[in-house]
């Protein structure tokens, strides 16, 4: 069989990403442009500003992926591009180069859901691993429990009801002044602070759910600062980010293998920004080995936002048969296993 | 020598498909502003009844500015994109100049304008001086209501048009020294665009899809923001 090159484009957030993949798997390139420096001042992602910079980065980018994969246009098969969730403003940048892409160069269109590429990250990484299997997706913007049943087909198994675990690292980081973007701070704090420091609550809502709730321990986090800051008392920021970040993971692990568990799959699997962190994947790996459970994530240059990861998606779908036509639109609120 | 014309700047999604000597195809949508969903099947569209392919398309003509900003950047984006795959030049267009040009030949003075939100507009004025669309005046955001107050101080005829001059007629109907364009010269025209487009060419004056950008005169409201709140800690020190 003919291989098939799939172009794929991402601009949901702050970085403008082209990647191009052989045959779903492997990786040709994998080109992100960041902005996070742009950012920065703004203490967070400010949309114009982002949109802005991809309108600048775009084709750049895409250029920078034929180069480092030694192709030119007529070797693409397929594009693919993230059409949501994500900020619209953004979305809508890299969504019509595709789109003229695909009509200038007469091949089909694929749109991806975002959080489905995070899942397909596993795909690239781990050449064996097939679904089904339970996948934990945790970012800046979501925190879902995903049952992935085949490629391209999930249920929701949970979600979170108000912040993303991602959203809940960088407030709390915001309160003890770390910058943004938080996350890499407070895990890095946590190997040397004291994870049993504070008691913050676990958050378990009700006994078979496997959604999540982040703000009571937030609040929770907000409120020990500033009775601490009342009464004059000197904070160990080590010892909060440590305890913070346990009180986290011990409920999306905790789920995590529930689930597994509950489901009947001997397999869990992570993704999304916050698989980056490294307290995270330990104590995954350590309770999964306690009930014989296999847990993969992907490298670290995969868990961020890349294109690699929607150019994997999209050649599932592109198999499938699902593709889209010219007008495919930004859906900034787009639901995972929605199309 | 056929040049592609493409414009998203207002609530307008035009396109149209020229050479030097015709017009050969146009197409406009003034319907809801959904840039996003219209302008790939209407450039499709527009190839497909003329039986042309995106090969034959030697130059893309696009209106970079002033205007909404998702609009431009749909419409910048796609225009990068086709050039970027055919390997041809840009000729980067201000909207307001092309809404001018379809005034062609008045007399007075030509005043566009675009809604830039909040009772502001994007405007510039122009005239033709021999056979040439000029301008006279340095693009800028203003407040409708000022715009009006010096529009009622000049003695000249003025033409007014753009999709501004729905959003504000009725302020503007108080106006004794204006004409409102027909309709069917009021709003961005993608043929407008080509034509502009050619003369750019002709005169060497495009540019490669890389450098190609929007042009928003406005800043984003958190860089003012910012920038404000910078200016107000300096004060503070
Ligand atoms: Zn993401």
């Amino acid at each position: 069989m003919k291989d098939i090159i799939t172009l794929a484009i991402e601009s949901s957030c702050d970085e403008t990403c082209a990647a191009i993949l052989k045959n779903g798997r492997e990786i040709l390139s994998n080109v992100v442009s960041t902005q996070i420096d742009l950012h920065k001042k703004f203490g967070g992602v400010v949309p114009e500003v982002a949109s802005r910079k991809h309108i600048e980065n775009i084709e750049l980018v895409i250029q920078s992926a034929l180069d480092e994969a030694k192709l030119s246009f007529k070797d693409i098969d397929v594009i693919g591009v993230t059409y949501g969730p994500g900020l619209v403003g953004a979305l809508l940048v890299g969504l019509s180069s595709a789109k003229a892409l695909s009509f200038a160069l007469d091949i089909p269109l694929v749109g991806v859901n975002h959080i489905e590429g995070h899942i397909a990250a596993n795909f690239i990484e781990h050449k064996d691993l097939e679904p089904p299997f339970v996948c934990l997706i945790v970012s800046g913007g979501h925190t879902h429990l995903v049952e992935v049943k085949g490629y391209g087909e999930y249920e929701i198994l949970g979600k979170t009801r108000d912040d993303a675990a991602g959203e809940a690292f960088d407030k709390i980081a915001r309160a003890l002044n770390l910058g943004y973007p938080g996350g890499p701070k407070i895990d890095k704090l946590s190997k040397i602070g004291n994870k049993k420091a504070i008691d913050f609550p676990r958050i378990y809502l009700e006994e078979d759910s496997f959604d999540f709730s982040f703000s009571g321990l937030k609040s929770a986090v907000l409120n020990y600062l500033n009775s601490k800051k009342m009464k004059n008392e000197e904070i160990v920021v080590e010892d909060v980010a440590a305890s913070f970040q346990e009180a986290v993971l011990d409920v999306l692990v905790d789920k995590s293998i529930k689930a597994a568990r509950v489901k009947g799959y001997d397999k869990v699997v992570l993704a999304g920004g916050v698989a980056a962190n490294s307290g995270l994947r330990e104590k995954l790996s350590e309770k999964g080995k306690e009930y014989n459970i296999d847990i993969k994530y992907p490298p670290l240059s995969l868990c961020t936002d890349n294109a690699a990861m929607i150019g994997c998606a999209a050649y599932y779908d592109y198999l499938n048969g699902k593709v889209s036509d010219l007008y495919l639109n930004a859906v900034p609120n787009l639901k995972l296993g929605q199309k | 020598m056929k040049i592609l014309g493409i414009d998203t700047s207002s609530q307008v999604a035009t396109v149209a498909i020229m050479d030097e000597d015709k017009l050969i195809a146009e197409y406009t949508i003034n319907y809801k502003k959904n840039h996003s969903e219209n302008l790939m099947p209407m450039i499709s569209e527009i190839f497909r009844s003329c039986d042309m392919k995106v090969d034959d398309i030697d130059l893309i003509g696009v209106c970079i500015g002033p205007g909404s900003f998702t609009g431009l950047r749909i419409g910048v984006a796609t225009a990068k994109a086709i050039a970027h795959v055919r390997n041809i030049p840009i000729a980067p267009v201000n909207s307001l100049e092309a809404l001018a040009f379809n005034m062609n030949f008045s007399k007075g003075i030509i005043c566009p304008i675009i809604d830039a939100q909040r009772s502001d507009v994007y405007t510039s004025k122009y005239t033709w001086e021999s056979n040439t669309l000029v301008s006279i005046e340095e693009m800028s955001v203003k407040n409708i209501d000022d715009l009006i107050d010096e529009l009622n101080d000049r003695y000249d005829e003025i033409v007014l048009l753009g999709e501004g001059v729905d959003i504000h007629r009725e302020k503007l109907n108080k106006l004794g020294n204006i004409y409102i364009a027909p309709n069917s010269h009021k709003l961005s025209k993608a043929s407008s665009v080509c034509q502009i487009a050619l003369q750019k060419y002709e005169s060497g004056d495009t540019l490669d899809y890389k450098k190609v950008e929007p042009l928003y005169i406005r800043k984003s409201q958190a860089e003012v923001q910012y920038e404000e709140k910078l200016k107000r800690m300096n004060n503070n020190e």
